[in-house]
This record gives structure tokens, sequence and C-alpha cells, in this order.
């Protein structure tokens, strides 16, 4: 039988915020244990929480950004459990009147454009951090990241491959950095995603039961795990058994799924309203100030680079997923280069530079209008394409324009007949076996002469001429 | 002079004409607690060292002619308001050696207007109960019975007011527990509106109910006090933004003409017949002073003992949660993390603690929240609108503030349900967040001291300030004082 998994994602993402949600303390990363912390946090008996109201902002503009309603009447629950890097013993969340509801985001699979939908997008407050090593038999808390913002943005049960799901999460973080919202960085922490999967088979309407899976920290990890969970889930099925509800742990190491169960029972978190914060109530006009200065968000940036760029769907996905990529693109083509072309050299060869030494555009010394001047040159035939791998990698690594870097190397293309025309003789009197041999009907050798004609000119010359002389001496 | 029988107008003019130094005021009042809290058992904490470098700098800002509201002033404060340095138990085990490194926020105005720390009062465990009898530590007793209960739970901050062992005190008040103690220790307490004052640094026993108020000797005291405390707090996002007058200027206005509602369903069959009598005489006094009495009807009342203890409860379950030995207070130990939480909470908590936690932990379970929780919010909406609806025809509404006088000790521990039975006619106030306001309003026949609840519209504290006020100079309840000397024990 052929099944289709369902799947929805549970995604927090760290607000970039300078202070936390319930009080003035720093949200920075990394300081001394508890050195950012104070008696609203830490949960001292008779403290409050105050909302910061920049949090509020965050996830209305986050809201707007992915089509979500905004609710002018929201509200803060309690979730009650007992942890100890939980200090009140319950988390400041929402549950019933989140902030924004409704929305959906547009992912490119396959080249085709997929809608998910977002059910909802609440602010709640992170809990601290227990750390077992170094402890001994005891175990110490540190709650410098109580209290730190997050948002909580949900997912419908839209998804249905775990390349959509990675495309989606993708898609989030391409927006939330976009919104300057999230930094997006999943090996710290700042985004978390926990998926709910299930599977049927093709065409059959009801969901299955699902599992949870938890614990997946890296994009790398979002494809496998759903990959592994799917098969997994599958194969219970097939040999007759059935899907448990539960909670399954990612192990990257392991590269599987495992199920938590009795570490967590099914949780009944007592939710109700905080009486300690007052409802939460928007008016439209903040509501529109904020959409009006929202950026131009990737989704719209896509379909601008498609009618505008005409570029295909898959290029204009890719270089909107990140602000800087597509201000890097937009600056090439404004600096004279041809769009398809600077899209090509962004998505191939400074790609493959910028991940070999794990670097991000922003610390790239090359600048746009170098790609777009270089691209000049080997339109005017000045550097054949060939070579412009090497300029370009030359660009790259030194920062110096490609015409200096044509010149000093000597690398302008050789287009005069009379000096291309010699080599090919040169190479033909010095391989008369292979010159035997094509003209027996051996065709594949043109390649064979191509490259030694390139040896001899040192890849300068111009591939054109020197297929045209080829033909016309050998046949 | 007996110094410490001072109330707050007295002590300030005497203290502004260089009568009296506030080291001699706070002396008198360290007297008189050395030679009666033997007997009364009001307080948990004395303060002594602060509170003489706080008179110093009081008598300093004297001396320089710059003397604030309440500069020199010795004030007791309910320990369940957090006081930076000195010891806020709550009185409970949990807390016992908890020492905020905070103040709350009305500490704080306190402080800003010259008041003197002299200790902080003993009250029922974490604000749950009517007694006292729920300390952690021991039980306050009643001045005027010293068998007797000072009711509660502030009872520490009302035992001490009416025993002399402080000029004036704060408490809090979450189903009552400012109004009945006052009313069974024949002194003045205040509610005020839900919102008026900071919540912020009040131990939490239920969020949307608790409030602060004052304790005092008369009602210009509770005047005087509510001025300095009241006001929208940035700390506190439910303290209300809402203008504070000066409640002192409205006191000595005339209540001719002022609608009085009084409530059928407070004077059932089957009450205390002195207090029926004493607050009915009480009407009458309000009426010869002009007032116009108009029988109401607040027809939810029957429901809010009920909805009170699903509501304060459910809000407490989640309060308390705090308390789990990881972090400050009490830890026992255990084998692993479960077994430190269970220790810890089971040997720190009190009884009456551990079963209204158990009791809003359920009422919050999911299969049963719509069945409580939403229930008991659906009937507090119906309780709110009841005044809503009673204050269209009048300006306040009269009743008793406690069934019964003050009841001995021990009689009512084995009995949670008739203990919750105490704050019958305080508690609806609370679901409506109004303010409400117990006077001294007569005596029993075993001499125990029987209150007035004068309740008011939201933010209106003037109205009942002055109705008060007006019974109050007509009336001379509030000058009696109990004879600690003569007393048993």
């Amino acid at each position: 039988m052929e099944y289709e998994a369902v799947i929805g994602l549970e995604v927090h993402a760290q607000m970039l915020t300078d202070s936390k949600i319930f009080c003035g303390c720093s949200t920075r990363f990394g300081s001394e244990p508890n050195t950012q912390t104070c008696p609203v946090c830490i949960g001292m008996p008779g403290v409050l929480p105050v909302l910061n109201k920049k949090t509020l902002e965050f996830t209305i503009k986050t809201g707007l950004a992915t089509n979500c309603k905004i609710s002018s009447y929201s509200r803060f629950a309690r979730k009650n459990y007992f942890y100890p890097d939980l200090p009140k013993g319950y988390q400041i969340s929402q549950y019933e009147l989140p902030i924004c509801e409704h929305g959906y985001v547009e992912i490119v699979v396959d080249a085709e454009i997929r809608r998910i939908g977002i059910t909802r997008i609440h602010m709640e407050e992170d809990a601290g951090k227990n750390i077992h090593e170094g402890a001994g038999n005891y175990s110490f808390v540190d709650l410098n990241r109580a209290g730190v913002p997050l948002m909580e943005i949900v997912s419908e049960p839209d998804i249905r491959t775990p390349k959509e799901a990675a495309e989606y999460m993708k898609k989030l973080r391409a927006i939330l950095r976009c919104l300057g919202v999230c930094d997006g960085n999943m090996e710290q922490g700042s985004l978390r995603c926990d998926a709910n999967v299930s599977i049927r088979p093709v065409g059959q309407k009801e969901y299955g039961t699902r599992a949870e899976v938890k614990n997946i920290n890296s994009f790398k990890f979002v494809e496998k795990a759903l990959e592994y969970e799917i098969k997994r889930q599958i194969k219970v099925i097939e040999e007759g058994g059935k899907i448990i509800q539960e909670t399954r742990l990612w192990d990257s190491n392991k590269g599987i799924t495992e199920s938590m169960r009795g570490k967590e029972e099914a949780h009944d978190y007592h939710y109700f309203p905080e009486p300690d914060l007052v409802p939460i109530t928007v008016e439209q006009k903040w509501i529109d100030e904020i959409k009006a200065s929202l950026p131009e968000l990737p989704d719209a940036k896509r379909k601008r680079f498609v009618s505008e760029y005409g570029l295909p769907e898959y290029d204009a996905d890719l270089l909107t997923s990140e602000k800087t990529l597509a201000q890097w693109f937009e600056e090439a083509v404004k600096s004279g280069g041809q769009p398809k072309a600077v899209a090509n050299w962004m998505m191939g060869e400074l790609a493959k530079l910028l991940n070999e030494e794990n670097k991000s555009i922003e610390e790239c010394q090359l600048k746009p209008k170098q790609l777009a001047d270089m691209l000049k040159l080997i339109d005017n035939g000045t550097i054949s394409g060939k070579i412009a791998k090497t300029v370009f990698e030359e660009m790259y690594k030194t920062g110096k324009d490609a015409e200096n870097i044509v010149k000093e190397k000597g690398l302008i293309q050789i287009s005069d007949e009379g000096t291309i025309e010699k080599a090919v003789d040169e190479v033909i009197s010095k391989n008369p076996k292979e010159v035997g041999r094509f003209k027996a009907g051996d065709e594949k050798l043109l390649g064979f002469f191509v490259g030694q004609i390139m040896k001899l000119t040192k890849g300068k010359a111009n591939p054109q001429i020197v297929n045209e002389l080829l033909k016309k001496k050998l046949a | 002079m007996e110094l410490y029988r001072l109330n707050i107008s007295e002590a300030r003019e005497l203290l502004d004409k260089r009568k009296i130094t506030a080291k001699e005021l706070l002396n008198s009042i360290y007297q008189r607690i050395e030679s009666v809290d033997s007997k009364v058992k009001a307080f948990v904490t004395l303060s002594k060292d602060k509170a003489y470098e706080m008179a110093d700098a009081s008598q300093k800002q004297i001396n320089e002619g710059r003397s604030l509201t309440i500069q020199g002033i010795p004030v007791a404060i309910k320990d369940n308001m957090c006081t930076k340095g000195i010891r806020t138990t709550c009185s409970s085990k949990i807390l016992e050696n908890f020492i905020p490194p905070y103040e709350s926020a009305v500490t704080s105005r306190l402080n800003e207007n010259g008041y003197v720390l002299i200790g902080k009062t003993n009250l029922d465990e974490f604000a749950m109960g009517s007694s006292t009898e729920n300390s952690g530590f021991f039980t306050t007793r009643n001045p005027w019975d010293i068998e007797r209960i000072p009711g509660g739970s502030s009872g520490g901050s009302a035992a001490a007011v009416a025993a002399d062992e402080c000029i004036a005190a704060l408490g809090s008040d979450t189903g009552g527990s400012i109004r009945q103690p006052a009313a069974l220790c024949g002194v003045v307490g205040l509610k005020p509106t839900y919102g008026r004052v900071s919540r912020y640094g009040l131990v939490a026993f239920a969020s949307s109910l608790d409030q602060i108020g004052p304790i005092t000797k008369n009602v210009k005291d509770s005047a005087i006090l509510l001025n300095i405390i009241s006001g929208k707090d940035p700390f506190d996002s439910t303290s209300a933004p809402v203008a504070v007058p000066d409640f002192t200027k409205i006191l000595g206005d005339e209540v001719k003409g002022l609608k009085i509602g009084i409530p059928k369903e407070y004077f059932i069959k089957g009450m205390d017949r002195e207090i029926e009598e004493s607050v009915k005489t009480a009407i009458k006094k309000l009426e010869s002073l002009g007032a116009i009495p108009v029988e109401i009807s607040l027809p939810h009342t029957e429901y809010a003992v009920a909805t009170y203890y699903v509501l304060a409860t459910s809000e407490a379950s989640s309060n308390l949660a705090r308390y789990d030995g990881v972090k400050y207070g009490f830890r026992a130990e255990g084998k692993d993390l479960m077994e430190i939480y269970m220790n810890t909470r089971a040997q720190g908590f009190g009884a009456e603690v551990k079963r209204r936690i158990m009791l809003g932990t359920y009422a919050l379970s999911s299969g049963y929240y719509d069945a409580y929780y939403k229930k008991a919010q659906q009937a507090r909406t119906l309780i709110k609108a009841d005044f809503e609806k009673a204050f269209n025809s009048v300006d306040m509404i009269v009743t008793p503030t406690s069934p019964t006088a003050a009841f001995k000790s021990g009689e009512k521990t084995e009995d949670p349900l008739q203990m919750y039975l105490s704050d019958i006619f305080t508690i609806s106030v609370n679901l409506a967040g109004i303010p409400a306001i117990s006077i001294p309003c007569g005596f029993t026949s075993n001499n125990l001291p029987i209150g007035l609840q004068i309740i008011g519209k939201h933010f209106d504290e003037e109205s009942i300030l002055k109705a008060a006020y007006a019974y109050e100079q007509s009336t001379d309840w509030h000058k009696r004082k109990p004879n600690l000397w003569n007393t048993k024990r």
C-alpha cells in the first residue's frame, strides 16, 4: 500500500529583543549562569510580570508577515507544571486567545507553490536550563534564559513530505530574519522545531494517530528525522502494529527517533487565564502602523524576482530566502549584470566558495558590481566562460576587480584566428594517430583535440573558433 | 502619656510640634509590645534595628521641618508583604527564613512618606484562613478576649492595632481578610477597589482577588494610608491608571440624601441576633444623619462562597507552585527530584494550604475545568452584575461585616466549611472587585466588637469613607479599648 504523511510543525522562535518578556533583564546569550536574573524572572514571592511591548510588536509583525488575523483582544494563560528550570511552577503562555490566528506561508517544492496554513502564533516565556555536568549528585539550574521571549508558531497539518517540512522551516526562517524578529539559528536553539507526524493510506481522508517528534535541532535534521519517523510508522503499520500517540525524541547521533514513554506521562497543564496580566487589547491603528512598516517579505520578493527579472521560481525562491542574498543579487543586476547570469553565478560558484569557508554573503569581500563587471568581460568576449571561473575565484579570494586579474594574469581570450590556427596545426601534427582514428569515425576524439589546444593556449583560446577551425582542418 | 494610644493624626501633630520625638513614640510602641504581645501574639518578626534607624532618619526630617505624611509613625505590616532585608514569612514554614531582596510597592510608598516599620504581623499561612489559627507558627489572640481568635487572615495586624501595639497597620484582603479581623477586633479596615493599590511584593494568594489596605484606629487614618498606597504602579499591570483623590478631603462632608442599600440576602433567618441588632441600629443612625435606606437584592449572593472557593483555590494552586525547594525557602531532602518536591511541600505547607492547593488543582484539571473554574467565572460575572445593578439605585451598600463576633480558638478548626462561612458577607466584594470598609458598630453582651461593612462602587472609596467617618463621628464605639490587664492569661 502507498502511504502519505501528514505533518504539522510547532516552531519556537526566540525573539531578538534586548530584554526579557516580563522583566528588564538582558536576553544576551552565553553569560555566566544566573547573572541575567531578577526577582521577577526567578519567581520570587510576590513579584509580578509586566509585558515587554516589543515582544507584542514582534509577534504582530510575524503574524502580519504570515497572513494571520491579528486579534484585537487576546490574553495570557498559565501552563502549570513542575520542573526545576521553571521557577514559578508555571509558564506564562497563551492558550485560548492567541494574538495571531489563521495565516499561511507559501513554499516552493519541485517548482510548485504550496500553501501551508498557520493555525496560530502566540507569545510565551522560555524556561531556564538544568545543568547536570560538574554538579556531582546534584544538578545546577541556570535561569538566564528564563523569561526570554518566544513566539510559538503552529502550522496546520498541511505538510506532506519531509522536503516540504524543510522548505517550510526555511521559509519561516527567511521571514523571521527578514523581519529582524529572530536570528533563526537552529543550532543555537533560537529556532526550535517539534513535529506532529502521522501517516495514512493515500486517498484516505481521516488522519492517522500522530506521534510528536521533539529535539530536532538543526535544519539538516528536519528532513532526516521526519524521513525516519515516517518510515518507522509505515513499518509498524505494515507489520500489523498500531501507532501510539506519544512523544518521541530525535537522536541525531543514532539517526532515529525514540519513545519518551515513561519519562513523560500524558500531561495536564491546568491552563487558566493569567490573572497577573491584563488582557491584551490591540488597536487597529497600531496594527496598520506595523503593517506599513513591514519590509518587503520573501514571498513578495520571490514573486517580484520572477516577474521583474524573469527568473525561474527555483532561483527566485533561493535568492529571496535571505534578505542579504536578495540585496546582493539586486545590486549586481543594477550594476549591469544580466539577471539570470547573476543568479547562476551566485547559486553556483559563489555559493560553492562560501560553503567551502562556511561563510555568509555578508562576510564576502566580493562586491556585486565586481560580478557584474566580470559578466561584461564574458559578454564582450574578453574572457571565456571557462576562464571566468578562474577569474571569479581570484576575485573572491583577493577582492580585486576582474579586469585587473585578467590583465595581470594575461587571461584575455585569444580570438585571433591566426594565432589559434597555429595551435590547431601544432596539435594535429603532434597527434597523427588520433587524427587517423578521428577520420575513421571516432568523433568523440574532438574533445581530446580541444583539450590539447586549450592546454597549449593556457585555456585562453576562444572555444568557438577552436571548434570551427578543428572541424575544418579535420574534415 | 501613653504614646502608643495615639492615632496617626494625633501623633503627627505631637511630632511636628516637637512635643514628642519619633524615638519616644517608637520606644512607647516597643514597650507596649513588650508588655502585651506575649498575650496577643500579633507579631512574627520585630524589626527593631531597622525601626530605630528609620525613626532617627524621620526625626532629622522633622527637625528640618520637612516631615512627610507619616514621618516617624510606627506601622506594622502583615507578613505577606515583602520588606527588603526583613524576613517575610507569610506565616509559613516554607518561607520561615526568607529575606526578600526587594521591597513591595506599598512599603516603598510608606517609606517614601516617612513611616517606621516596627515589625511583621501574623496571619493565616499565605493568608488562607479567618482566624490566624492556620499560621504555621502560632495563633494570634483577640485583644478583647484572648481565648478568642482575632479573625483572619490579617489577624496579626488587626490585633496589633486594637491592642495599641502600633499606630496603624497594613493588611491584605482576598475574601475578607482585612474587614473580618477589623470587625472582630473593633478597629477600622478598608479593602480598596481591586487595582487601586499595587500588589507588587504582596505574596500572592489569589491574584485576581488580593488587595492591600489599611487597618487603623479610626476612619481618618485609613484615608491617610490609602492616600499613600494608592495609584498606578508600572510593576503591577493590574493596578489601575485611575486618578487618586485626597481621601481625607471628603471626611466631614454630610451624608444627607445618600442612598444606602440594605441587601435582603445579608439579613437572613438564624443570623446572630446581636449582630443583626447592632447593624440595624447603625443603619438607623445613618438614617438619622440624613441617609436614605433602600432595600435591595443581590440575588446571586448564595453562590459567592462556592464561587470564591473555586477561583481563589485555583489561582492559589498555581501561585504556590513556586515553593518547590529549588530556589529559596525551605527544602526537604529526597532521593530524587520528585521526592524533594513532595517532601518539601508536605513538610513546608500546613494543612489548610495543602487543602486549598488540592481543591484548586482539582478545579483546574482538564475535564473538570468547565464544571468548576469556568462555571465559577460565570457566577463571578453574575455577582458583579448584581452589584452594578444595585449601584444604579444606591450610592453604597451596608451589611454586617461578619456573621458572628470573635469565636473561640479551636471552635471551627475541625470544620473548614464552617470556617469558610466566616467570610460570607465579605467575599462577594472581592469577587466584584469593589471597595468596602468595616467600622466598629457595637459590642455583644460578651463585650466583643461588632463590625459594620459599607460597600462602595468601583473606585469610589471616597463615598464609603465619607459615610464611615460620619457614622464614626456620631458614635463612640471606636474609642473603646480592650483591657488587656484583666485577661486571665
